[in-house]
């Protein structure tokens, strides 16, 4: 489950030392930092370089290679929703057309407010109940419209 | 006494609902005072049947699937907790064809025990490989496992035991186990499998490749698509630590070797051997230029053995039963079974286990039993996203390693996503040159522009613009890339675009509506 906690440099260097003495220290400090404050803050950068005993350039650097790591606060959940072949064939990109005709949402596009963002990822090693699908961290199988509807209704509940 | 019902923990399971058949079990079981004992073990890999649940019975387990939470009222009217009939009964599961014409060895407990239990594995031959291997000491594990013929399960298909022995014969202070658990390949889920459904085979597996080569410390690098496989991971690494599996001294006889778990961070390029040793290095994954091969400077500058979750994972089995018994499955130079994974638009998909050389066809119609929306079948991509297209013609090309590049494709980590009469393959192509274009690490140019340009020149075709001068600049710009590429990634990503020109050209063609307007 994905953090929500308000950005907090204090807490932040607390999440930092706890993770700093391993060996390669840089993806699990900024893993421990997105799953606490749901997203990497620039702020954080400057900390964890100085943690880490690097630059601030390294760190950025790590932090926009990955695709996992978020450069904004999110304050809804986040359906990952897999695009590669197998759920293609199984007709994901037209989940995505669905998304975007019914509910307005296209994937990778953080709008700012409360409700679903989507993300694309590629594969998520559940190929043969495709179209698949992550929500947090729930997996979802044989993803289809009815499905994917109720998921964007209960997104926009208040959390 | 109580009733023992097995309901699969497993993330494709758990995607149709696992977790509430598992709660309407217990709730019901308890409202009619029945006494249940829940196991959530791995999954079987009858992924269309899922959620799978299977009763102990004096007369053995019985299964019944898919069970939808709604049905646990019916099935306990039914008495299913003694076995009883039910349209969903499926029997022992053990005895449908499509298991029992599986070649289980890597996957034989997948399923059967519970995951996290230590006595469990034991009592299912777990450990027999590790102790055979601290009796016969590294030189003949490595030997052993050379003479199995095993290869690189992760793709690349360099023979595991050479690997080993190249570590081994560097002299260093510190040397690592490196698990590539980055298991990337759409259309693959036998690392995750495993992972989930019997970890301490992959652990028992890391530990002899550490005796082996004198390592003792080794690192699993799990992607974050696999929140599940990661925690269940950890679990089993705490579980092995507090058994003596692991720590200052494997089983008390032997020398110290330890295992952290990481978490990727969705680069599928962390997959590449290089890039992954840099990721677990804290840097960006970019692939490192060979030599030095990492068997001599890996993870920090050390000697690393890295092998995918697969290849570990068959060697227990090996040093069981013996590198012969490991060999005699197979053909050619592809020894041993290898875990096939179907997946995709067909009827029955899931984890298919059998000696290297079974043809495509028998995989995909056989066990898969057609197409999931009952449409003709048109290709299947054999290998993840850098694989091949193969049309119907080819289905019958057995899948060993030399066989499938003798038809330019490759095995890869064996997985098989199967499409309708629905699918363009023109479209296919340019989604292998857009996933290269975002996967990239940026190193090498063939790579990081070649994909953009591709699919630029995939537009142009299908346009109708100068179609036969692009199509050669496609087959040159492929040129291009499998030569000048720095690894796998621009390497591979001509397979799919070129299996698809050559095989389906008529899907690079304008639409003739288009074309009688022009």
């Amino acid at each position: 489950m994905t953090g929500r906690a308000p950005w907090n440099a204090e807490e932040a260097n607390r999440i930092i030392g706890e993770h700093r003495a391993l060996d390669g220290a840089a993806l699990p400090v900024l893993h421990a930092l997105q799953e606490h404050f749901g997203y990497v803050d620039n702020a954080a950068v400057v900390l964890v370089a100085q943690a880490l005993n690097l630059s601030r350039a390294e760190i950025h650097g790590v932090v926009t290679f990955y695709h996992d790591f978020r450069g904004a606060p999110i304050d809804g959940p986040v359906l990952k929703l897999c695009r590669a072949e197998s759920c293609q064939s199984m007709g994901c990109e037209d989940l995505v057309a669905h998304l975007a005709e019914a509910h307005g949402i296209a994937p990778d596009e953080h709008a700012a407010g409360a409700g679903l963002k989507v993300e694309t990822v590629y594969c998520l090693g559940n190929c043969a109940l495709s179209p698949a699908a992550l929500l947090d961290d729930e997996p979802v199988g044989r993803l289809d419209r009815t499905r994917l509807d109720a998921i964007v209704r209960d997104s926009a509940r208040p959390q | 006494m109580s009733v023992r019902v097995y309901i699969p923990g497993d993330s494709s399971a758990l995607s149709v609902g696992a977790d509430k058949v598992a709660q309407a079990v217990e709730d019901g079981a308890r409202s009619r005072g029945l006494d249940v004992e829940i196991v959530r073990n791995g999954s079987r890999g009858l992924f269309w049947l899922e959620p799978l649940v299977e009763v102990a019975t004096p007369q053995g387990r019985v299964a019944y699937g898919p069970v939808e939470a709604d049905d646990v009222e019916a099935l306990l009217d039914a008495d299913f907790l003694n076995g009883g009939s039910h349209a969903k009964r499926l029997g022992d599961v053990e005895q449908m064809p499509w298991l029992k014409d599986q070649q289980r060895l890597l996957f034989a407990r997948c399923g059967l025990t519970h995951p996290l239990s230590i006595e469990d594995y034991r009592r299912h031959g777990g450990l027999v490989g590790l102790k055979h291997a601290l009796e016969i000491g590294p030189k003949a594990i490595v030997e052993e496992v050379i003479a199995s013929g095993l290869r690189g399960r992760g793709g690349a298909g360099f023979p595991t035991g050479v690997k080993w022995r190249t570590v081994a014969g560097v002299e260093a202070d510190q040397k690592y186990i490196v698990c590539n658990a980055d298991e990337g390949d759409s259309g693959t889920f036998a690392d995750r499998l495993l992972m989930e459904g019997d970890p301490f085979t992959l652990i028992e597996g890391m530990t002899i490749a550490a005796i082996a080569v004198g390592a003792t410390k080794g690192f699993v690098y799990i992607r974050s698509e696999y929140p599940n496989a990661f925690r269940t991971f950890k679990a089993a690494i705490g579980k092995a630590r507090m058994a003596g599996l692991l720590g200052p001294s494997v089983l008390g006889e032997g020398p110290a070797f330890d295992l952290e778990a990481r978490l990727g961070a969705g680069a599928y390029i962390c997959g590449e051997e290089t890039s992954l040793l840099e990721s677990l290095e804290g840097k960006r994954g970019q692939v490192r230029a060979k030599p030095p091969l990492p068997a001599i400077q890996g993870l920090f500058g050390k000697p690393t053995v890295i092998n995918n979750v697969l290849s570990f994972g068959s060697t227990p089995w090996i040093l069981a039963n013996g590198a012969k018994a490991y060999s005699d499955y197979g053909m050619g130079r592809s020894r041993g079974t290898q875990p096939f994974q179907l997946a995709g638009n067909v009827k029955r998909g899931g984890l298919i286990e059998l000696a290297m050389g079974v043809t495509i066809r028998r995989l995909v119609e056989e066990f898969g039993g057609g197409t999931r929306t009952g449409r003709p079948l048109r290709a299947v991509q054999v290998g993840g996203p850098l694989g091949a297209y193969f049309p119907e013609s080819l289905l019958d090309t057995p899948l060993d390693y030399e066989a499938m590049i003798a038809k330019k494709g490759m095995l890869g980590h064996g997985g098989l996503v199967a499409f309708d009469d629905s699918v363009n393959l023109a479209k296919q192509a340019r989604f292998a040159f857009e996933f290269c274009a975002k996967e990239s690490c940026g190193k090498c140019t063939p790579c990081r522009i070649g994909s953009t340009r591709g699919a630029e020149t995939v537009d142009r075709i299908v346009a109708g613009q100068d179609r036969d001068k692009n199509v050669a600049l496609l087959r040159d710009l492929c040129e291009v890339l499998v030569d000048g590429s720095l690894c796998a990634l621009g390497g591979l990503t001509p397979y799919p675009v070129l299996s698809a020109l050559d095989h389906f050209s008529e899907d690079f063609s304008p639409p003739p509506a288009r074309l009688a307007a022009e």
